[in-house]
């Protein structure tokens, strides 16, 4: 299961300050709304549910940017595996 | 309360691209709630920016370089003092403190107060003398060595993979990426700041940055850290963002405790695959100090307190996510002044 990091600071707007190293980065909506669910301690088969309820989005699509984009926040040390 | 009223010689007015401390070490005393600062500036060059900052800075002299005779440097701000009544002095560069270390006693018994280390403390954190510093303090420092010849630096860089770092003993440092490059560093470096040159194995990672200080007794008085967002070519900070990673205050209280160290002091470090090496440890507050009094900790007013012998209780915490960004500005300034300056040495 993916973790985000406990100091990790996401404010409402998408901004993502990481404290540890001092860097900054700015999420999309959607990629907002997952950080959300991770925050929650979703796992990946939750999101997956909820994004494809919410959104006009295929599994094969979607499974292809969760992927990309949680292995995005694993390269900056935001999350990582549990 | 009223404030005290307190006379503060500080060096290191040069604010230009590589700025030196000076003028960041006087913007925290000026803000300072306990002292009402006079601040005496003391430059080595005419054309010091500080020099002309006459909002910040009461009066200048100029002094000689400590190249010239520590004695002529010393018998200057004595001179100085009897004009002026120095309470404190803050010198803010690497070179001229071994003058005023070793003449710390004499400055003491003329009434100028300093807060400075003693020197086998400064010498031990020479760069020269890090990986034995390391092995002392059970510190992780990348593997460097001193040179002296074009020898002793062929040979050392043979030992690293490229890129390697080439390290002036005071300050200077390039990446080299062969020997052509190395042997060229090598002449720089040496031209401006004599040998030892230090050839040092390349670490990469995220470079972070403390500022602190320490009360002399093992007890860190306060410490920020730091990481460089905007970096010069010449590798200096433009800009930078407090940051929360407790290991570098604990490598940070590590030094501190072990070293008794005494003054302010700058340790700069490399995070690497989440291991934290020390790649430098600067002898004095470093010219981004000004974060940390924006951040909570005014390590200015700190270290004039501690030189004056007052009790300083340690600063626990500081705002994470402050941070710096420095700007270049014009200032215009009068003929009259410059000449003034010239011709009487003071300002």
């Amino acid at each position: 299961m993916l973790k985000l990091n406990k100091n990790i600071a996401i404010s409402d707007t998408g901004y993502v300050f990481d404290p540890s190293i001092g860097e900054s980065y700015t999420l999309n909506p959607i990629g907002l709304e997952i950080v959300e669910l991770l925050k929650a301690n979703k796992t990946d088969n939750e999101i997956k549910s909820i994004i494809l309820e919410r959104y006009d989005v295929d599994d094969a699509t979607f499974e292809r940017y969760y992927i990309d984009f949680t292995g995005m926040l694993k390269n900056y040390q935001l999350a990582k595996d549990e | 309360m009223s404030r005290k009223p307190v006379t503060i010689a500080v060096t290191g007015l040069n604010n230009i691209d590589s700025p030196g401390p000076g003028i960041p070490v006087i913007r925290g005393l000026r803000e300072s709630a306990f002292f009402e600062p006079r601040i005496v500036g003391l430059a080595y060059e005419k054309l010091e920016p500080g020099i002309f900052m006459h909002d910040l800075v009461d009066k200048t002299y100029m002094v000689p370089y400590p190249s010239e005779g520590s004695n002529a440097l010393i018998e200057r701000v004595l001179e100085i003092h009897r004009q002026e009544k120095i309470d404190v002095l803050i010198p803010n560069f690497d070179a001229e403190l071994y003058a005023f270390m070793k003449s710390a006693e004499v400055l003491r018994k003329a009434g100028i107060a300093t807060f400075l280390p003693t020197i086998a403390q400064f010498e031990e954190r020479h760069k020269s003398n890090l990986p034995e510093y390391g092995e002392r303090y059970g510190l992780d420092i990348p593997k460097s060595q001193a040179v002296g010849t074009l020898e002793e630096l062929e040979k050392a860089v043979k030992e690293y993979d490229f890129p390697v770092m080439i390290k002036g003993k005071y300050y200077d440092a390039y990446i080299v990426q062969n020997l052509q490059q190395a042997q060229n560093y090598f002449f720089k470096i040496s031209a401006k700041w004599g040998t030892p040159v230090i050839v040092q194995e390349y670490i990469i990672g995220t470079e972070l940055n403390v500022t602190a200080l320490g009360d002399g007794e093992g007890n860190t008085t306060g410490a920020v850290a730091m990481r460089k967002t905007y970096i010069t070519d010449k590798g200096k900070a433009w800009g930078g963002i407090t940051i929360d990673e407790p290991r570098l205050l604990d490598i940070t209280n590590k030094v501190m405790q072990q070293t008794k160290w005494r003054g302010g002091m700058e340790i700069e470090m490399i995070k690497s695959n989440d291991k934290i090496y020390i790649i430098e440890i600067n002898p004095r507050i470093p010219a981004w100090v000004y974060l940390a009094v924006g951040a909570g900790q005014n390590h200015p007013e700190a270290l004039a307190k501690l030189a004056l012998g007052m009790k300083v209780e340690p600063f626990e915490s500081y705002e994470v996510g402050k941070m710096f960004v420095r700007y270049s500005y014009d200032m215009i300034v009068s003929i009259k002044e410059l000449e003034k300056l010239t011709i009487n040495g003071e300002l």
